[in-house]
């Protein structure tokens, strides 16, 4: 009875994880079905056609390659912008701190169909013509606020007597942020840009608000809803999930090993200055 | 001249913070991008929901100065406008309930697992938003297990959950329950154990510890998850279009089609206008009554 209760927390933690993962799984396990009829929502039997012939249906791959693509452009151009204004918030002083806050906050407490059909009211008062700028024009403005927000944290979380050291040493303003400051953030920066691509690689709500007649993956996934989606699509997110979570445990992997051998380093050396000093 | 002033960090350390005009130009470039494609766009927002239709030309609209559409969309509209805050309210308490428990395994119990089940937390995310709504067709189907189960217990109103508006509920719990355990977590996290310790050396039952302790000290990730789940499920209209009939349609599908398939843009305006100064109203009055200003 005890155990049971000491362990009650963990047992609906884990729980709570499975639900997280129950419709990947569907999603998965259908990557593999051979669908009867044109919805593929029910288990028929089993195939490998679609993991074999991955671009067999046309404008699957060639939506997925243009989300790829404006993800990699809005990613770079939103972790620059957002990595900027990140060192000047926590770096420096200057008047409007708290509009500047504010700027940087509502878009994250926006809801997509309203910053969607923002930007679209605004490219057709312009006569802007819609299409893949529109989009990258429209992911740059959501994610930087995400990549602000990251990069901060780990600005912060910094010690700042890091960079005193390295100035005490006569390290000048450039050596200091190549050697000591960018190294400590890079980790933070590296975090926030797989944050932006995946949110700008999943969006469609303001994609589609703002795409004009561009099809990108997700919006190729909305229109075969109606008609039935291929079950190359499910390969496709699949191998999608399967890549970006092998990439997060590898750096996670690598940095808490990279975090023990530091550790270990330390205690020895430490351990050597006191085999140094006379015990008294 | 550069005038260097102390301030403390979040850790208490002294940070210098320079005065001087690398400042604005590192804020220069994104903050100029954050004003024309989000600030400005609510100005143009604004002004298309009123503009008037011009006679006899369907999707063309002319700038007027028409009021009367926000009473009118409003008059027309407002039974989704009500789902949709319903619906998300019932979403974000069940993802909070749900959220609670994992958050405070994560935090407190997890050990050297934590880094691990963090990443499960947002790993759902890799895996497409509309295929994972998509699945959950398949999950609530109704010859499906979850289906028979209910309807054996004589739960469900309608006999199925597919197509109704609580597979849209369900939809916009599950999609949205990262964004409650993460915050959450990040309150939990920073709780001193000893506390908690403390209060049960002094005799407190488990439940008085979590109503007297844990609790009011996790609030500010009650809040911040809270906010997080309800904004973009009230605005989401994927849920309602891949899980729900047409009788479960929410404000986010109205603005969609109205925009987009009727090209009734004052409307669809006026009613995205409305949907965020409703929220604005709503975060800022919750963010003063929970007491917790520092979250901006």
């Amino acid at each position: 009875m005890r155990w049971i209760r000491r362990h009650f927390i963990g047992f609906i933690a884990i729980l709570v994880l499975v639900y997280l993962f129950v419709p990947i799984a569907v999603v998965a396990v259908l990557s593999f079905n051979n669908p009867e009829g044109k919805y593929n929502t029910r288990w028929n039997e089993f195939s490998f056609d679609a993991w074999t012939n991955i671009c067999g249906v046309p404008g699957v791959c060639d939506s997925f390659v243009i989300s790829v693509r404006i993800g990699i452009i809005s990613t770079l151009v939103a972790t620059i912008l957002g990595t900027m204004i990140a060192f000047g918030l926590v770096r420096y002083r200057f008047r409007g701190r708290s509009s500047t806050n504010l700027l940087i906050f509502l878009p994250m407490a926006t809801p997509e169909v309203v910053m969607g059909a923002s930007l679209l009211a605004l490219f057709l008062n312009l006569r802007f013509p819609l299409g893949e700028m529109t989009i990258i024009i429209a992911h740059i403005m959501f994610t930087i606020s995400f990549v602000v927000v990251t990069v901060k944290a780990r600005l912060q979380g910094m010690d700042p007597g890091l960079e005193e050291a390295a100035r005490d040493l006569y390290a000048g303003p450039g050596a200091t942020f190549r050697f000591v400051t960018f190294p400590l953030v890079a980790p933070g920066i590296a975090g926030a840009a797989l944050l932006g691509f995946s949110l700008s690689f999943d969006d469609f709500i303001i994609s589609f608000f703002n795409a004009g007649t561009v099809v990108t993956f997700p919006i190729y996934i909305w229109g075969a809803a109606q008609r039935g989606i291929p079950v190359q699509v499910n390969a496709l997110a699949t191998l999608v999930f399967m890549i970006a979570l092998a990439i997060v445990l590898i750096t996670q992997l690598v940095g808490s090993r990279r975090r023990k051998m530091l550790e270990q380093e330390i205690s020895r050396k430490s351990s050597s200055v006191d085999a140094l000093v006379p015990k008294s | 001249m550069v005038a260097v002033v102390p301030t403390s960090s979040a850790k208490g350390a002294v940070v210098t913070r320079r005065k001087s005009r690398t400042g604005y130009f590192l804020l220069l470039p994104g903050m100029t991008w954050l004003a024309i494609f989000f600030a400005i766009p609510f100005v143009t927002l604004f002004m298309t929901s009123l503009q008037a239709p011009v006679p006899g030309k369907s999707g063309q609209y002319t700038p007027a100065f028409q009021l009367s559409n926000y009473p009118d969309a409003l008059a027309e509209y407002w039974p989704q406008f009500l789902r949709s805050f319903i619906y998300a309210g019932i979403a974000t308490v069940l993802a909070l309930l749900i959220a609670y428990p994992l958050a405070y395994f994560i935090a407190f119990k997890a050990g050297r697992w934590r880094a691990l089940m963090l990443v499960l937390v947002i790993a759902p995310s890799f895996a497409s938003f509309l295929l994972r709504t998509y699945a959950w067709k398949t999950i609530l189907a109704d010859e499906g297990f979850i289906t028979t189960f209910f309807n054996y217990l004589h739960l469900l109103p309608d006999d199925r959950i597919l197509n109704t508006g609580i597979a849209v509920i369900a939809g916009l719990t599950y999609n949205f329950l990262p964004f409650m355990i993460l915050p959450l977590y990040a309150a939990l996290e920073k709780i001193d154990p000893r506390l908690l310790e403390a209060s049960n050396d002094l005799y407190a039952s488990a439940f008085k510890t979590f109503r007297k302790v844990t609790w009011p000290l996790s609030l500010p990730g009650v809040v911040a998850g809270t906010l997080l789940t309800f904004i973009p499920a009230a605005g989401d209209y994927i849920n309602s279009e891949l899980l729900g009939s047409t009788k479960d349609r929410m404000i986010g599908n109205v603005i969609q089609t109205n925009f987009i398939e009727f090209r009734d843009y004052p409307t669809a305006s006026a009613l995205s206008f409305v949907l965020m100064a409703a929220i604005l109203v709503l975060v800022f009055t919750y963010i003063r009554r929970a007491g917790t200003e520092d979250l901006l």
